[in-house]
């Protein structure tokens, strides 16, 4: 039986010849999200900028006439307000403003626009934050971002050395920071489900670079005759095929959340997809070829080299 | 060849048993739980509103006012233990959450502090010269709110089962906050009416000759009394002696009923003692009017006709809706402090099943288009692994349904994501298998050694994960906690699947095929 293969068995790329454009490639994407971020900022969704937010779904046989609805919300005077196809032909998402006045004026506009809408439409959703969440809500995203990224760098700088670890956390907030860059160039909605999909995407892309460190480490104290430059090549080519075996694997799992699992999660799993991309792509060619700024000490980490038998030494 | 544990094999295989106990009644639920055999576990996966439908709301007590009140009454305290310490004082008033006056006479400080003090011992009290400043200190705050909230969460409780719905949940949420949960409740509107009332009843006499008309001409309201608003009409003004006669505390029940005009009405009980009262006050004042006040507005002020003792009726222009709610939050008590809804998400049933299903289909599509990819590249290999990660579906499952865990929308997610995640440990050990194989190591001996050195990258690489997921989960906003509680269980189940599972999987086969030659 013949087996797939997606990478043949013995590579033997230079990627760290591509080290230069890679590092061009990640300065154009970081460039691009501080762009956007200036001019486009985020398109913060009710989560964090407080507000309502209503799925609605036409009883008629008719498709919703999103004109019609919204004169009929405007009618109320309740502010910005926007109405978009949402999944199926038949739902909208209306979103409104965060209201003037006390929790109870947001509370009273929802019942409004229920009483409004319910002959024509099934209400799916509602959902109202007040701003004094909203503003808990996006401190405590941005706490639990940091916390994760500053305890996966202690971590690793624990079980590597502290040049990894920063190495690492660079490759990291590349990754965090350019997924933010993708919701605000596209304008999708950055709510609670983009935070949960950044911080798991850091989790992947940790996963991916600590797999490559680890042969990295392995291998500084195997090949001890040889240089640092051919020890990163090889060990990205080693782990490789690890690396695009799981990708895809990864990438197949969110393809089909992304097209099967509704529209509440099309935007959640796009966010992974993007990050699964991307921490692959910086896991190789920026984690590791930060590594070549550092000289990292072969010697130093030769300490357990009791542990390697015999015929694996070089 | 080494042979393989018996006693490990067993461990193993009674462990897998175990996983598919506690995870039977989640695909038996249908036949109802009646039909479930006893010596199953009855627990089943509790689904997040997301997934179920339902509201969720977030209230916060509003403290400011419970304060302010409490600061009144402690400066009627105040009042009436330094006239009874015939104590001459002045100016008694409060400002900015302070209580204030001027001794008159010549009397100590200390005297006048160790009579403030008796009143509470934690209480503030601040001197300059004559003036005396009294506040509530921390520990004062922290009782008030302590107490107030336990109330609180008490009558909110009360309200929502007098509604009739079903397995609602209430709790505290850090110092001043109440989560409420309604599954299956798919318009919160009348638990939120419901709620928005602090229905603080009082019975206060109105004044007997200034009506409306006199007060919008500009007329102030006497000593003793204060302006109120109709609780209908804003443009009705009554004015009303701030003596309270009788007030909610004393209700024993409260009843929707009709008048005798046969519109919407509350019938209410006294208790004993406040029917005595009631019985003194309309006694004594036949012919004037008692207002009916509720919330700081006056529903009614009907005239006294002639004495009443325990019962009465409350009218006003009410529909039978609003008598229903009236006569409920008089029943369950008046909260302490007024909620304010800080949050509330709803999700109608239809959406709730949708999500189910489009869940179902994604989460089965993606781990089968991940196990025809594994066979595909590490065929007999790649069965192994499917089966572990079969095992590893399993024991998720047993342990959210035994950790009562909430399974939301985004879990599902994070469910098929660890599905994708935890291959990645059985193609980290296949590839280092490979890659010893090729070293010129025996079969056995790389099968061995392939997996002894892939555990460590796996274990580095997985705790970095769950680093991330534990970030999450301390964020912890509902969905998104129930997305990092699936990761986090995935993550430790798939460690114990994909390595040892696998393991003794591939051991078995190599030595029972004899086989020789891997994946080429």
């Amino acid at each position: 039986m013949k087996y797939l293969r997606l990478i043949p068995s013995d590579t033997n790329f230079n990627f760290l010849k591509f080290k230069k454009f890679a590092f061009l490639f990640s300065l154009l994407i970081l460039l691009g999200t501080v762009f956007s971020l200036l001019f486009n900022s985020l398109n913060y969704g009710i989560d964090f900028k407080g507000g309502i937010l209503l799925e609605l779904r036409s009883k008629n046989v008719n498709l919703p006439d999103i004109n019609d609805l919204r004169n009929k919300i405007s009618s109320l005077d309740v502010g910005e307000i926007s109405i978009q196809k949402f999944g199926k032909e038949t739902d909208v998402l209306v979103r409104i403003q965060k209201q003037e006045g006390d929790e109870k004026n947001q509370i009273k506009v929802i019942e409004r626009v229920k009483s409004l809408t319910i002959k024509d439409y099934e209400i799916r959703r509602s959902e109202f934050v007040g701003p004094v969440v909203g503003e808990e809500l996006k401190f405590a995203g941005i706490l639990a971002v940091c916390l994760a990224l500053l305890s996966i760098m202690i971590y690793i700088w624990f079980r590597f050395e502290w040049q990894f670890s920063i190495a690492a956390i660079i490759a990291l907030t590349h990754d965090v920071f350019s997924t933010v860059g993708l919701f605000s160039i596209l304008q999708l909605e950055f709510n609670l489900a983009t935070i949960a999909a950044i911080l798991t995407t850091a989790g992947y892309s940790i996963n991916d670079t600590v797999v490559i460190f680890d042969r990295v480490r392995e291998n500084l104290r195997r090949y001890k005759s040889k240089d640092h430059y051919y020890i990163y090549n090889k060990s990205i080519n080693e782990t490789l095929s690890r690396t695009v075996m799981t990708s895809v694997t990864t990438l197949i799992a969110l393809l089909i959340i992304f097209f099967f699992g509704g529209a509440v999660l099309a935007d959640f799993s796009l966010a992974m997809i993007w990050g699964v991309l991307i921490g692959t792509f910086s896991s190789i060619f920026v984690a590791v070829s930060l590594l070549t700024f550092f000289n990292i000490n072969k010697g130093e980490q030769v300490n357990n080299e009791a542990n390697i038998p015999e015929y694996e030494r070089d | 060849m080494k042979k393989i544990s018996k006693i490990k094999i067993t461990l193993i295989f009674i462990s897998v048993i175990i996983g598919f106990i506690y995870a039977a009644p989640n695909f038996i639920s249908n036949l109802r739980h009646s039909n479930v055999p006893n010596f199953l576990p009855g627990k089943i996966i509790n689904l997040g509103l997301d997934l179920k439908g339902g509201s969720y709301l977030l209230l916060k007590a509003d403290m400011d006012i419970v304060f302010a009140e409490k600061l009144e009454f402690l400066m009627s305290d105040i009042r009436s233990s330094l006239r009874k310490a015939k104590v001459g004082y002045r100016k008694l008033n409060i400002k900015e959450q302070k209580i204030s006056f001027e001794k008159r006479n010549v009397n100590s400080n200390e005297n006048i502090k160790s009579i403030i003090f008796k009143l509470n011992k934690d209480l503030l009290v601040n001197q300059n010269e004559k003036i005396f400043f009294v506040e509530f200190s921390k520990i004062n705050k922290d009782k008030i709110i302590k107490s107030t909230m336990a109330q609180a969460i008490e009558i909110v409780r009360r309200r929502i089962d007098e509604t009739g719905t079903n397995e609602p949940t209430i709790q505290q949420q850090g110092i001043d906050r109440i989560i409420v949960q309604l599954p299956g409740l798919e318009d919160p509107g009348r638990i939120k009416r419901l709620l928005g009332k602090t229905a603080k009843l009082t019975f206060q006499l109105a004044h007997p000759t200034i009506n409306s008309e006199d007060i919008k001409k500009g007329g102030v309201a006497p000593p003793g009394f204060s302006i109120l608003e109709d609780d209908k009409d804003p443009n009705l003004l009554y004015m009303i002696n701030k003596r309270v006669m009788v007030s909610g505390e004393m209700l024993k029940d409260a009843t929707s009923s009709f008048d005798r005009n046969n519109s919407p009405s509350v019938s209410f009980k006294l208790s004993a003692l406040g029917g005595k009262k009631f019985g003194r006050v309309t006694g004594k004042n036949i012919g004037r009017d008692f207002a009916i006040v509720l919330d700081g507005k006056v529903v009614s002020a009907p005239t006294i006709q002639s004495q009443i003792f325990s019962s009465g009726q409350i009218t006003g222009n009410f529909s039978l809706q609003e008598t229903n709610d009236l006569a409920l939050v008089l029943r369950s008590g008046a909260l302490p402090a007024p909620m304010v809804i800080l949050e509330e998400r709803s999700v109608g049933p239809g959406l709730g099943s949708d999500s189910i299903s489009s869940g179902k289909i994604a989460s089965l599509l993606g781990i089968i288009a991940v196990m025809i990819f594994m066979i595909m590249t590490y065929g007999s290999f790649g069965v192994f692994a499917n089966i572990a990660l079969f095992c590893n579906i399993v024991f998720l499952i047993a342990l959210l349904s035994l950790l009562q865990a909430t399974l939301t929308l985004p879990g599902i997610a994070g469910i098929v994501l660890t599905m994708g995640m935890a291959v990645d440990a059985n193609v980290l050990i296949f590839e280092r298998i490979k890659e010893e194989y090729k070293m010129g190591r025996k079969i056995y001996d790389a099968i061995e050694s392939g997996f002894q050195k892939a555990v460590s990258t796996i274990i580095d690489a997985n705790l970095t994960t769950l680093f991330a997921a534990i970030a999450l989960f301390s964020y912890g906003s509902g969905p998104i906690k129930g997305f990092s509680v699936t990761l986090m269980i995935g993550i430790l189940t798939s460690m114990f699947t994909a390595i040892i599972i696998t393991k003794y999987l591939v051991l078995f086969y190599v030595k029972k095929k004899d086989i020789n030659k891997i994946f080429y």
